[in-house]
C-alpha cells in the first residue's frame, strides 16, 4: 500500500457525514454511514448515493486508437455502437485476467473505467501496448463520479440535477448540460453513474442527499454486487483467472481480430471449476478463501460471502468442482473450523423486477 | 449510560459480579456493539462449559467482520441468555441489560481486580481513539468486509 493514502474530491463530506473511512487500495474510502444493512436496503427500495471518484478513469485519444483497443480488450469495439458502453476484460498473454472494466465507445475518444485497485498496473500494461498515435490521458483526478442507484434513481437525478436521462437505455450514455451520464452501476438495480468536474462533486453530492438520498459505503456496495453475483477483482477475478473460468464469456469474442490472450484462451480446456452460488444453512457468513467441502473432499473454495438483507440469510459465491455445480446439490463450508451445511444454488442471488 | 458497577476490558466486554450468589455476568459494551455493527450472528458456549480468563468463549460475527469474545474472568457457565442468540436487536438495545450474553460461577474473584472502572474503560476508549487518528483512523481493513 502506498504511503500517501489518496483521497476523492468528497473526502471531507464523508467525514461530516459520519463515514467510517478505511483504506481501500490506497484510498480512503467511506465502509458505511447508517450502517451497511440500512444503506442496503435504500438501494433495494428507494435510491443510495455512491462516491466512486477512487475508480480509474482513463481517455484513450487518437486517430489509432480503435486498433491499439482491439489489441488489448476483449470485445470487438467497432461493433460498440457510439453512446453504448460494454464490459471487457484486459487480458495478459496467458490469457488470465489483469482487470475487468467498463468501455464507453465515445464520438471523439472512448473511455475505459476501471478499478481502483488496478489502475497503476493497466495504465502501465496499457502504455506498454500503445501503437501508432493513440494515447492515454487519465482523468481519475480532475473528474469526479457519483452513482445513484435503485428504483427511484431516475427520479432523483431528474429532480435534482435537472436533466432528464431517461431515455438511456440499460448500458448507454450521454451528454446532459455539463454532466456525462451512463446508464450502469454495480448493485444490480437500474441507476446511473455520473461523471463531472472534481470541484463540482461536492455541490452536487450535498444537493442529492438533501433530496433524500442517503450515501451508501464501500460495505454495502458489496452486499448489493454479491446479491447481484457481479464479479469483484480480488475476489472473483484475479490474474490467475480466465473469462471463461469465470463464466464470463459474453464478453469474450473469440471471432474479432486478434487481442492478447486470444491465442492461450484458444488451447484452453474446459475449467475443472465453476463459479456458483451457495446458500448456508447458517447465518454465519462464508468469506473470501474459505474452503468448500463435499463428502470429505475439498472441492472449492470461496470467492466472496456476505449476509443478504434481502434474502435474509447467508450466502457466498465459489468455485467449485464442475461436478458438484447442479443447484441444490449439498456442500459443507469450513468456517473458522466447523463445517457449515450449503447448497449450490443459481446466480443471482438477486434479480431486480424489470418495469 | 455507562453503568459504574460493572467491570471493563481493553477487548470490550464487561462483567457485573454479585458478591452475593457469587455470579458474574458477562457481555459486551455499547461500543463493541457500534464497532461491529450490522450483527448477524453469535456463538455462545454451553451451560456447564469452562471460562478460562483471556481465551475466546465464543464469536460475534457482523456483515464486515467477526470477532472473538474473550473471557475477562474464569469459571463454570450457569447459563447463556437464550433471546439474545435469536435476536441480537437487543445487544443494540441495552448491551449492559438485556443483551447480557453469558451468567458464570466465577473461580478466582482477584481476577476482577485486574479489570477496568467504567472511568478506566472511557480514558482507554479515549486514548485508542487519539491513537488511532495518528494512523488516519484506519479501523477497519477493507478485507474485513470483501
Amino acid at each position: 500500500m502506498s504511503a500517501a493514502a489518496l483521497r476523492t474530491p468528497l473526502h471531507d463530506a464523508h467525514v461530516r457525514l459520519g463515514g467510517r473511512m478505511v483504506d481501500f487500495h490506497g484510498w480512503i474510502m467511506p465502509i458505511q454511514y447508517a450502517g451497511i444493512l440500512e444503506e442496503h436496503a435504500a438501494v433495494r427500495t428507494t435510491a443510495g448515493l455512491f462516491d466512486l471518484s477512487h475508480m480509474g478513469r482513463v481517455r484513450v485519444q487518437g486517430r489509432d486508437r480503435r486498433a491499439f483497443l482491439q489489441k488489448i480488450l476483449t470485445i470487438d469495439v467497432d461493433k460498440v455502437p457510439a453512446g453504448k458502453c460494454r464490459y471487457t476484460f484486459l487480458l495478459n498473454e496467458r490469457g488470465t485476467i489483469i482487470d475487468d472494466l467498463i468501455f464507453y465507445a465515445d464520438a471523439e475518444d472512448d473511455l475505459l473505467v476501471v478499478n481502483a485497485s488496478n489502475r497503476e498496473e493497466d495504465l502501465e500494461w496499457m502504455r506498454k501496448h500503445l501503437s501508432g498515435d493513440a494515447r492515454l490521458v487519465d482523468q481519475t483526478a480532475e473528474v469526479a463520479l457519483l452513482a445513484v442507484q435503485g428504483p427511484d434513481a431516475l427520479h432523483r437525478v431528474r429532480t435534482t440535477l435537472g436533466v432528464d436521462p431517461g431515455g438511456l437505455g440499460y448500458y448507454a450514455f450521454g451528454r446532459f448540460g455539463d454532466y456525462f451520464i451512463s446508464r450502469t452501476g454495480y448493485t444490480g438495480e437500474d441507476g446511473f453513474e455520473i461523471f463531472l468536474p472534481a470541484a463540482r462533486a461536492v455541490d452536487l453530492w450535498d444537493r442529492l442527499i438533501s433530496a433524500g438520498t442517503p450515501p451508501v459505503g464501500l460495505g454495502a456496495r458489496d452486499t448489493l454486487r454479491t446479491e447481484a453475483a457481479m464479479p469483484l477483482y480480488g475476489n472473483e477475478l484475479d490474474d490467475t483467472i480466465t473469462p471463461v473460468d469465470a463464466g464470463l464469456e459474453f464478453a469474450l469474442e473469440m471471432g474479432k481480430s486478434p487481442f492478447l490472450g486470444q491465442e492461450a484462451l484458444r488451447g484452453h480446456a474446459a475449467p475443472p471449476r465453476k463459479r456458483v452460488g451457495l446458500l448456508l444453512e447458517s447465518r454465519r457468513i462464508a468469506r473470501h478463501g474459505y474452503e468448500v467441502y463435499a463428502g470429505g473432499k475439498e472441492s472449492g473454495l470461496i470467492t466472496s460471502g456476505t449476509f443478504s438483507h434481502t434474502l435474509d440469510r447467508s450466502i457466498a459465491m465459489a468455485y467449485l468442482s464442475r461436478d458438484l455445480a447442479a443447484p441444490g446439490t449439498p456442500v459443507e463450508v469450513d468456517i473458522r473450523g466447523r463445517q457449515e451445511k450449503a447448497a449450490v444454488c443459481k446466480l443471482p442471488f438477486y434479480r431486480r423486477k424489470k418495469t | 449510560m455507562r453503568p459504574d458497577d460493572i467491570k471493563y476490558t481493553e477487548t470490550h466486554e464487561w462483567v457485573r459480579y454479585s458478591d452475593k450468589r457469587k455470579e458474574a455476568v458477562i457481555g459486551i459494551t455499547d461500543f463493541a456493539v457500534k464497532q461491529l455493527s450490522d450483527l448477524v450472528h453469535i456463538d455462545l458456549p454451553k451451560a456447564g462449559d469452562s471460562l478460562e480468563r483471556g481465551a475466546p468463549f465464543g464469536e460475534i460475527e457482523s456483515v464486515k467482520t467477526v470477532a472473538d469474545l474473550v473471557a475477562p474472568v474464569s469459571g463454570k457457565i450457569l447459563e447463556i441468555n437464550k433471546e439474545v442468540v435469536s435476536d441480537l436487536d437487543l445487544l443494540k438495545e441495552g448491551p449492559f441489560a438485556e443483551g447480557w450474553l453469558v451468567k458464570i460461577k466465577a473461580s478466582d474473584t482477584k481476577e476482577l481486580d485486574g479489570l477496568m472502572s467504567r472511568k478506566e474503560y472511557e480514558d482507554f476508549l479515549e486514548s485508542s481513539k487519539k491513537e488511532e487518528s495518528k494512523e488516519d483512523g484506519d479501523e477497519v481493513d477493507e478485507d474485513d468486509f470483501v
